[in-house]
């Protein structure tokens, strides 16, 4: 495997009074894609900076393979950045772009055009070469800096938002090269976004960040399977919130008096005492809906009884919006099987039943009072 | 599709250029190939007297004299307002830094320009200044010599090529700066490689605008310029007033001018083989873009 480990060791930033990033410890294997997902302003890019060099933090340590990078400037790190704006040289060709971090190591003319050849071979775009980039599309732009980026064999590549500028079509299909480029070529790719459907989708770990702090780090389905932290629940996916006192626990689970549908069950992922003020997540297409009430309703099974009060028909979907009997809606998603055999049956004012397995709820958040 | 009102909206700048500019340069043009009047003026006969007093020795030094000093003052100027313009682009001040180097223009550029005899004279306040800390004993003249054409001239142009850098280098995008070092230049490679190709057009604006009126200036070198430093704006104007030889001071005004143009036209060819085919390219698609526009209207 090609590529560098990075640690970022207890690194936070100020600016002024700000504090952009508190204390954040994050450890990137070897040629991993990695996200750093997070609102904007959440301290991501501020990270991704102090990589690159760009920023030195105020606090904490950087490590590639071990040594600190801090000591060195932006110019001498094996790490190189694909811009949020591209940044592309507009007086150069998309080859001298390219043949740029070349020309400064004074290589020779053969050399330059056989390389910036290979890579602009990699990203698709031999064909462009003479043009300038005002000439280029977006997608086109984004490939020069990437092709840009890679020519100096870094050991990272930092990639900042690089898709935020094109539509979403194009978004996709950029996201899929950007994986296979990945995997050709090998190295450690940090990759910033504030997308979660973007990280979820292309990286092998992500941190998910909020407010400076690293709120959990993991792979995309721990991610979204397991949220720790009520910020990552809500933040990525769409999720229903109970909140509520626990009243007893039982074994692995503990019952919780919700005080939007009653007396529910959470597995306890996180542990619990009578007493405790919690908040509970389940996912919307966890929750399934049907006309009859389940026969495993007191085995396991949350079971609550809800009436229609929308339905939002998104083709390979349906999300339904019910109104349990405290009034609380409750968002349910159903993926469609058999629409008319099946789906097209509940419709808007029906009386039905939500249930959930215990074990699809988690614990997000603990108050102990 | 709308009617062109072009034209029409560039009559009354074309009349006002018309009239005092294309007809007084017309008249120059035409008194520098008569003869001289006795007391002034010209007398109506065709002659090539005036060009022939060109070929003079004494006025070929006054013309190298002109080169040099014009273009000492611009590189001066340059090399003195492109970090000073980067400067303010990238100030978190840089209304009230600008606003400050237009302030000069409040007062009146003779009275400037004897502000500048004030402070370089020999009771001026730089000889007392000198003389109290004890660096020189007795008075020292700075005046009436080249180096204080070329002071002065910086001076006076310094605003005008600061103005048109600053607008260039603020519209400069200054992520490119990090692109080039996170891709391995050094701070000065990535100003000579990157921002100094992008600002290239405020470059020539600033040469332009500090050469052009340095290589005509009249009041500076007559002020504060001494025998050793005449310019040609110097001569003309004695021409034209202690000697009284209009077609020798309208020759040497047409001189003035093709060397202006000529110099101008070099450095425009300059300029556009560095870039040429981005001009060319640029060029062709402004036009295409102009045809899209006026179909769409």
């Amino acid at each position: 495997m090609k590529g560098s480990q990075i640690k970022i060791e207890g690194v936070s930033k100020n600016f002024g009074d700000f504090q952009a990033l508190k204390n954040v410890s994050i450890e990137i294997k070897k040629g991993e894609f990695f996200s750093l997902l997070g609102p904007s302003g959440c301290g991501k890019t501020t990270l991704l900076r102090i990589i690159a060099g760009f920023e030195d933090p105020s606090g904490g340590d950087v490590t590639l393979d071990g040594a600190s990078v801090l000591p060195l400037p932006s110019n001498k790190r094996h790490v190189n950045t694909v811009f949020q704006s591209y940044a592309l040289f507009p007086h150069l060709s998309v080859f001298e772009n390219v043949a740029f971090p070349l020309r400064l190591k004074k290589l020779d003319n053969s050399t330059i055009a056989r390389r910036v050849g290979e890579y602009l071979q990699l990203v698709k775009l031999d064909a462009h070469k003479e043009k300038l980039p005002d000439k280029l599309s977006g997608g086109q732009k984004q490939r020069v800096a990437i092709a840009r980026a890679l020519i100096n064999e870094p050991s990272v590549l930092l990639l900042d938002e690089p898709l935020s500028a094109l539509d979403a079509k194009l978004r996709q299909h950029m996201l899929l090269e950007l994986d296979a480029i990945h995997d050709t070529i090998g190295i450690t790719f940090i990759y910033v976004t504030h997308d979660q459907e973007e990280a979820i989708s292309v990286s092998d770990r992500l941190a998910v960040m909020n407010g400076g702090e690293v709120l959990q780090v993991g792979t995309p389905s721990e991610i979204y399977e397991t949220p720790e932290d009520l910020f990552v629940a809500s933040f990525i996916g769409e999720t229903n919130f109970f909140s509520g006192t626990v009243a007893s626990v039982e074994g692995s689970s503990a019952l919780i008096d919700a005080e939007q549908c009653g007396r529910i069950r959470a597995f306890m992922d996180k542990s619990v005492a009578p007493g405790d003020h919690i908040t509970l997540a389940v996912r919307p297409e966890k929750i399934r809906i049907t006309l009859e009430r389940p026969d495993q309703c007191d085995k396991g099974l949350n079971c609550l009884s809800a009436a229609v009060d929308e339905i939002i028909y998104t083709g390979f979907l349906s999300k339904y919006f019910v109104a349990l009997r405290g009034g609380h809606t409750l968002r349910v998603f159903k993926q469609h099987v058999n629409y008319f055999a099946e789906e097209s049956k509940i419709a808007f004012g029906d009386k039905v039943h939500v249930w959930w397995d215990v074990g699809d709820g988690f614990i997000v958040e603990v108050k102990r009072l | 599709m709308r009617k062109n009102y072009g034209p029409v909206y560039a009559l009354p700048s074309a009349l006002w250029i018309s009239a005092f500019f294309v007809v007084p340069i017309s008249i120059i043009f035409m008194y520098s190939f008569l003869e001289k009047g006795l007391y002034g003026g010209v007398v109506w006969k065709f002659s090539l007297e005036a060009y022939r007093a060109l070929s003079n020795c004494a006025f070929l030094k006054v013309s190298l004299m002109t080169v040099v000093l014009s273009v000492l003052a611009t590189l001066i100027t340059l090399a003195l307002a492109l970090p000073a313009a980067y400067f303010i682009a990238r100030s978190r001040y840089k209304n009230t830094l600008l606003f400050l180097v237009i302030i000069p223009f409040w007062t009146n550029f003779l009275i400037r320009i004897y502000a500048w005899i004030a402070i370089l004279g020999n009771s001026g306040f730089l000889n007392n200044f000198l003389l109290r800390l004890g660096i020189t004993h007795g008075y020292t003249q700075f005046l009436y010599n080249p180096f204080a054409v070329i002071i002065v001239l910086v001076y006076t142009y310094l605003p005008f090529a600061l103005l048109p850098l600053y607008s260039t280098i603020e519209k400069f995008d200054f992520s490119l700066l990090e692109a080039a070092r996170d891709l391995g230049a050094t701070n000065s490679q990535a100003i000579f490689r990157v921002l100094l190709p992008n600002i290239k057009t405020g470059i020539f604006t600033a040469v332009l605008f500090t050469f052009i009126p340095a290589f005509g200036q009249y009041a500076v070198p007559q002020l504060v310029g001494g025998r050793n430093s005449f310019m040609l704006g110097t001569i003309i104007a004695r021409e034209l007033t202690v000697t009284r030889n209009w077609p020798l001071s309208s020759s040497i005004s047409v001189a003035l001018t093709v060397l202006t143009t000529a110099g101008v036209l070099v450095f425009l060819r300059i300029n556009n083989n560095l870039g040429g085919k981005t001009k060319a390219e640029h060029a062709a698609s402004t036009r295409l873009h102009l045809q899209i526009k006026q179909h769409d209207a």
